[in-house]
């Protein structure tokens, strides 16, 4: 595809996602409450996604992402809550 | 359109997705053990889960002229009650030669627990001894990327598995590369509001090329679509694939791999 296909393609439904990021930061910024790891993860994946050259999704993908490497002692529940909380 | 689609649950669809799956082209649907949403308390909801994938399922999965194939084995969202497990693993063998049954999966990791990779590797072990194909299961969200890593170092782990015989599924951009690397297949997962979209699991293709690799919906009781996989298509058709390079993505790489089981059979077109 040309560049120019690519953004026909694409260009309305990135805007649309883009507009919706934006409205989030501005809904977290109205609500009341402490901080939140998951908001500050945010903040950082978007400095990943700010950056320039190719690779920003794996970049965006890998700062979301938990950085150790060996087995944790014992799984409490199950589910993933989309950023890593830190020890 | 004809295409395969290579993992979804459909123990959680109902009827009508049958029916829109058959009418979309797809010859053949492959369906793993998962979690059922909620903790079986004994082995014997192992057993029969396992009856309903080897026995009923292919029979709703015929109706449509659907050929319906299934893998076995305790989902790591079960895995750390070990005692469990081990109860589960014992029975597996007992349906391994159904003749719908393809291997062991999907294992893997969820929450990258001790426990869970001791599952992992009693049922990487399960499909050495049976010379079983293997489907697997990666983390969801932060804990993806160290979780294919550990369960690609406990597959590499064991000599006797040979990683073309291992499909790791719901790879992203930051775990896809590395699978195939290692000489694994790679899944990715077509989900609405996780894994990939279309979009990016297309792009992915454009990456890292169209060899052992396969797009699956995963289809099951939660957020997903049935239709993923020929809706896919349809984008890269949109993106200027040729009808031939989209059938072996959809079609060809499936049963591909699938087909290293000779049990693996496509209904006669
Ligand atoms: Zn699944």
């Amino acid at each position: 595809m040309t560049r120019q296909q690519v953004l026909d393609q694409y260009f309305i439904d990135a805007r649309h996602k883009l507009i919706d990021i934006a409205a989030f930061l501005d809904r977290v910024d109205r609500a009341e409450g402490g901080a939140d790891f998951r908001h500050a993860a945010f903040r950082t994946a978007l400095k990943a996604l700010g950056r320039r050259g190719p690779g920003r999704a794996e970049r965006v993908l890998l700062s979301l992402s938990d950085p150790t490497t060996r087995p944790i002692a014992k799984a409490h529940g199950k589910g993933a809550c989309g950023a890593w909380p830190g020890r | 359109m004809r295409y395969i689609e290579p993992h979804g649950h459909m123990v959680s669809r109902t009827t009508d997705d049958y029916r829109d799956m058959a009418t979309a082209g797809c010859a053949a649907v492959c369906e793993p053990a998962f979690w059922a949403g909620f903790d079986r308390s004994s082995v014997n909801g192992f057993h029969d889960y396992f009856c309903q994938l080897t026995d009923y399922e292919p029979q709703r999965a015929a109706k449509f002229g659907m050929a319906h194939y299934s893998w076995l084995c305790i989902n790591p969202k079960e895995s750390e009650d070990v005692a469990l497990a081990k109860d589960v693993l014992a029975i597996i063998p007992q349906f391994l030669d159904r003749p719908n049954v393809l291997g062991i999966g999907e294992i893997g990791l969820n929450k990258n627990s001790r426990n869970e990779v001791r599952v992992l590797e009693l049922h990487v072990d399960l499909a050495a001894r049976t010379n079983s194909l293997i489907l697997v299961h990666t983390p969801h969200l932060e804990d993806k990327l160290k979780g294919t890593n550990l369960i690609m170092d406990v597959l590499r782990g064991d000599r006797r598995i040979r990683p073309e015989r291992c499909i790791i599924d719901h790879v992203e951009e930051h775990t896809c590369r590395r699978v195939l690397d290692a000489g694994f297949w790679a899944g990715m997962t077509l989900y609405p509001e996780s894994k990939c979209s279309p979009a990016r699991a297309i792009d992915l293709l454009d990456l890292y090329g169209q060899e052992r690799i396969w797009m699956n919906s995963a289809c099951d009781w939660g957020v997903s679509i049935p239709l993923a996989v020929p809706r896919t298509a349809l984008e890269m058709r949109r993106r200027g694939w040729t009808a031939e390079e989209v059938d072996k993505v959809v079609f060809q790489n499936p049963a591909q791999f699938m087909g290293q089981c000779p049990k693996f059979r496509l209904p006669a077109a």
